[in-house]
């Protein structure tokens, strides 16, 4: 299939023989597509084949068994992993389209570059090390903004409920998880915007536009295909994060939105992680199972990404 | 009470007017600082936050009253922007910090030339957990690295828009959101179903890590490579350049410094992955030299079995988790560095 | 030809590591350890050489390390691993047959105990399951001004239970006479990861007050009852020790300064002291039907005089093992666990309850007919 496509693509830009460098090169980069296609698949299949005897099993025996009727169980779950990655995006966007911004257009030529590096040096951290970080600094660091919130905006939904006495909630898991992905969502937007094509640049602020006016106009249409796809890198590792949520949040299997109180959702990930070890017999394919459900919720997230990028115009090049 | 400033300083400069002074900026900083110390206590995030606030909400309403919308909204997204990046060095800061001040305690030679092998308590060092999370991660590079490269390669220049194509780029997607627990099973699993049941050794952890960096290399390459201008391919087109040449020798180096920096931004997320390899490389306080053979020992493990699993006293345990920490914070940041260097020496001269 | 260029470095790298010869300097080679060892102690003329793999709970990996490291000194031939990966881990790769033994915060239940289900025994052989590491669980709680607490196992039920929601509710007050307590709310803190601990633990309150807790023992905190959650025994004593007003439970090694609870069993309360939590194991029953030699417990918590919160992690081994070898090493390392002085490294470095000399005698008769 491809092969016809090499031909076509060549032959609309230049009619000629076949090279035998572009057959073994195609050739070579299609293999490599399709053996992701295949570790992918039998992923899936262990998956699957782990995961069955969870979903076929009478909810009953499930009970006495495992943790309890499957979809009961793991509805939780579910809601807590997209609660915390949403919280955290909330929080890491912005900030991290800023900085992009400030490394690609508002930051000194000579410091760019370093000022770039040093971001890249937050994903250099371990998440053990965050959640280290998140258990003996940011949750003692951020108790106090737990009462404030509550005492002061406690009427509006997201912050009533009692206030946790030691911070290990989901907002303060959200700030952790926000500085995990800033570096991801940050490093990509970067290159993405210092792709604009200067005459774009140029010719805006030719116009008389100002330099906020320029990124409006001319960085941000070209970059937004592609800061979308940061973000969905970002979510991707928001979603699957386990150590450091399993060591900062103080969770259990119940949903709400209150991000203040002592007992948060949990998520898919960090669950598996805390029960994996000790589980036996059915609880594992139960677990295994839940990790499918992860699978899936990130297969949605992709699929409306895709969405998103594909009713914006052709991104591909620069023209 | 930063209206009357303004309307002195616009009376003092009549040619600059409709424009605020450069020294307005600052002074509004001083003012949002002493606001700041005043409202929010002695606490230092308190008053920084409402300083920051301050200034921010002050500046635009001083700049949209003398300079008018268009340059204020200018001035709100300039400030907002460099507020965003000191707002991110605060972490940065603040890990490296804790980091470095908990791990100098242990971070001598015995613990880079010691293991754990007979020893309790206070002494001994990470010697076998840093090679194994070299062994360990170098063989994972070696896989994810090709195969990431080439697969970006094929979807950015081969796939166009076909179906393989664009099945590959949907299942990269769904493989970033593999939870790295799971990677861990599936290596464990593939290697007792090849190599016989309980098998755990380097190169299971290494398949592991693999599966968990692949998609990021794909994704990042594929972006990168897709950025770089047609106009570039179409001037080699042109000149008679086929098709892999063009690849190898336009397209690669124009975007070689973001795939560099890709690539290790890929190890550093894996590198510091723990549960994975708890379960497929396994846990041994010896060194081991064979990937291919027996438990191996990786830093995060280390790190986290010493946090989670310390005797009594715990300090000695506790220090060793830290200098093991910061032992792999730097081993990422000599990765940048070496990555850094190679981009930067053979990266085509930039247009900015 | 780029690509070469990119990945030189890591080429570079890895050769690099792999060309330094990697050691440690506390590590010679097996040989070389043994001829230094057995020239410089004469000890007990060990001639064991070999590996053994053991898996299992994360609650004795400590002990594991310990006692390893004290064997491989007296047999230097032997190397030991034990994975802490969790006891269901542990059980399942001995049944698979990927380790020797297998380290479980409970035994095997009846329904597991079935001859030929295990990797490494032979096929009419069966599994012992052996004692061999008690550990105290203490209450454990920070609050200002009260130094010594006392509790009765209803208002301990109650306060995880989350209806004793109150520092200073009358029924903490009642067992607690002269003691100020202050108008506070109980932040509560449980362990969110499934383990031995909370099996134990909750397995007492069940016990001992089945009306305040009405859920069964489980390793899996019911979420029903709220409180905050932490990850693993480290988890809980920061969570404590940096909130205010907190309790919690974890292994009484790790109390550290944090303030710990006595406990009302019959009429006097009792700590969390390593003889009166051995006293618990000498106390218990054996669970019905089981072999001589296979020790395993039906924990009584109501025993008078012993303390009723303690983890008691087995040893998962074989009566009978396919591999003489492997019969041999295991004999030699869980024997030497068993042993005095095995029970009193792991008392000191770990802070574990030794066995009592009569328990100790009877794992060693059991340790002596694995074959």
């Amino acid at each position: 299939m491809s092969s016809s496509t090499i031909a076509q693509t060549d032959s609309s830009l230049r009619p000629a023989k076949r090279r035998i460098g572009d057959t073994v090169f195609g050739g070579l980069s299609t293999l490599s597509g399709v053996s992701i296609l295949v570790i992918l698949a039998a992923v899936a299949i262990f998956l699957l084949a782990q995961a069955l005897p969870a979903l076929t099993t009478a909810p009953d025996v499930l009970a006495e068994q495992g943790y309890g009727e499957f979809w009961g169980w793991v509805l939780p779950f579910a809601f807590g992993t997209v609660w915390a990655a949403f919280l955290a995006l909330l929080i890491a966007v912005p900030v991290s389209i800023g900085i992009a911004l400030f490394i690609s257009h508002y930051a000194p030529r000579r410091l760019a570059q370093s000022l770039g590096y040093l971001i890249d040096l937050l994903a250099a951290v371990p998440s053990v090390v965050y959640g280290l970080w998140g258990i003996f600094q940011l949750a003692p660091a951020l108790q106090p903004a737990h009462l404030w919130l509550s005492k002061y905006l406690g009427w509006f939904p997201l912050f009533s409920g009692n206030p946790s006495g030691t911070g290990r909630t989901i907002f303060t898991t959200a700030f952790v998880l926000a500085v995990m992905i800033l570096p991801i969502i940050t490093s990509l937007c970067r290159e993405v915007f210092l792709q604009t094509p200067r005459l774009h640049e140029e010719a805006a602020l030719a116009l008389g536009s100002t330099r906020w006016e320029m990124i409006r106009m001319a960085v941000f249409p070209f970059a937004r295909a592609g800061i979308v796809s940061a973000i969905m890198l970002g979510l991707g590792r928001a979603l699957g994060e386990t150590m450091a949520v399993a060591m900062v949040l103080s969770g259990a299997g119940v949903i709400h939105f209150k991000v203040l109180t002592q007992q948060n959702p949990n998520s898919i990930a960090a669950n598996i992680a805390l029960n994996f070890p000790e589980a036996f017999g059915l609880r594992v394919n139960q677990l295994i199972a839940s990790g499918l459900v992860l699978f899936i919720i990130t297969l949605a997230v992709n699929i409306l990404a895709r969405w998103i990028v594909s009713r914006r115009a052709q991104y591909s090049g620069a023209n | 009470m930063s209206v009357t400033t303004n309307s002195s300083s616009k009376a003092l400069n009549p040619l600059k007017a409709g424009q605020l002074p450069r020294w307005a900026p600052w002074a509004g900083l001083g003012l949002a600082l002493i606001v700041g110390l005043v409202f929010g206590g002695m606490k230092v995030a308190a008053s920084t936050l409402i300083a920051a606030a301050v200034f921010v909400v002050g500046m635009h309403v001083l700049s949209l009253y003398v300079e008018g919308r268009r340059r204020a909204n200018d001035r709100l997204a300039q400030h907002i922007v460099y507020g965003m990046f000191m707002l991110a060095l605060v972490p940065l800061v603040w890990v490296s910090w804790i980091a470095v001040k908990n791990g100098l305690a242990r971070l001598d030679a015995p613990f880079f030339t010691y293991s754990m092998r007979n020893i309790v308590g206070e002494g001994g060092g990470a010697a076998h957990a840093i090679y194994g999370t070299l062994y360990v991660t170098g063989i994972a590079t070696a896989i994810s690295v090709p195969i990431g490269l080439l697969t970006a390669i094929y979807l950015a220049e081969y796939g166009g828009n076909s179906k393989l194509a664009k099945g590959i780029t949907f299942f990269v997607d769904v493989m970033t959101g593999i939870p790295s627990i799971v990677a861990g099973l599936f290596a464990y699993a593939l290697m007792a179903l090849l190599f016989g049941p309980g098998t755990v050794n380097g190169i299971g952890g290494a398949i592991a890590l693999s599966v968990l960096m692949i998609p990021v290399v794909v994704r990042s390459v594929e972006e990168l490579l897709r950025i770089v201008p047609n106009e570039l391919r179409e001037a080699a087109y042109a000149l008679g350049v086929p098709k892999w040449k063009t690849i190898l020798s336009i397209v690669i180096p124009t975007a070689i410094s973001g795939i560099v920096s890709g690539v290790i931004l890929a190890i550093a997320r894996v590198i510091g992955e723990t549960a994975p390899l708890m379960v497929a490389a396994g846990f041994t306080q010896s060194l081991n030299n064979n990937p291919t053979q027996g438990q191996m020992m990786t830093l995060p493990v280390f790190v986290y079995d010493s946090y989670a699993h310390p005797g009594i006293p715990r300090q000695p345990y506790w220090d060793r988790a830290w200098a093991g920490a910061l032992t792999l914070i730097l081993i990422v940041m000599l990765l940048n560095l070496i990555g850094r260097v190679i981009a930067a020496r053979f990266a085509p001269k930039a247009g900015r | 030809m780029n690509i070469k260029k990119i990945g030189a470095p890591f080429a570079i790298l890895m050769a690099a590591a792999l060309s330094m010869s990697a050691c440690a300097a506390n590590e010679g080679t097996p040989a070389d350890n043994a001829t230094t060892q057995s020239s410089g102690s004469a000890d007990a003329g060990s001639n064991l050489s070999g590996t053994l793999a053991g898996q299992g709970a994360s609650s004795m990996s400590v002990a594991q390390q310990t006692w390893i490291a004290e064997f491989q000194k007296k047999n230097s031939g032997v190397t030991i691993n034990y994975s802490p990966d969790g006891s269901g881990a542990g059980r399942k790769a001995f049944q698979g047959g990927g380790v020797q033994f297998a380290g479980s915060d409970r035994a095997f239940k009846d329904e597991e105990m079935k001859a030929g289900s295990f990797g490494k025994c032979t096929a009419e052989s069966n599994a012992l399951n052996l004692p061999v590491y008690i550990s105290p669980i203490a209450v454990i709680y920070k609050v200002d001004g009260v130094d010594e607490l006392k509790l009765d196992p209803d208002t301990l039920a109650g306060i995880f239970a989350g209806k004793i929601t109150k520092w200073n509710d009358p029924k903490i007050a009642a067992t607690n006479e002269g003691v100020t307590l202050p108008d506070a709310t109980i932040t509560a803190v449980h362990r969110s990861d499934d383990s031995g601990t909370t099996e134990n633990f909750t397995d007492y309150l069940s016990q001992a007050a089945p009306s305040v807790w009405t859920e069964k023992a489980n390793g899996e905190w019911p979420s029903a009852f709220g409180g905050e959650a932490a990850k693993g025994t480290a988890g809980v004593v920061d969570a404590v020790t940096q909130g205010k007003n907190t309790i919690g439970y974890a292994d009484a090694s790790q109390a550290g300064d944090l303030g710990v609870a006595k406990v009302k069993v019959g009429e006097e309360f009792l700590g969390p002291d390593a003889d009166k939590a051995a006293k618990l194991v000498e106390a218990s029953p054996k669970v019905e039907g089981r072999k001589d030699h296979d020790w395993a417990l039906k924990l009584d918590r109501k025993a008078q005089g012993a303390y009723p919160i303690a983890l008691v992690a087995y040893a998962l081994v074989c009566e009978d093992y396919k591999d003489d070898k492997d019969a041999e090493l295991v004999k030699a390392y869980v024997g030497y666990m068993v042993s005095d002085e095995g029970q009193k490294v792991a008392h000191e470095k770990v802070g574990s309850a030794p066995l009592s000399a009569d328990m100790q005698a009877k794992m060693k008769a059991a340790v002596d007919s694995i074959k």
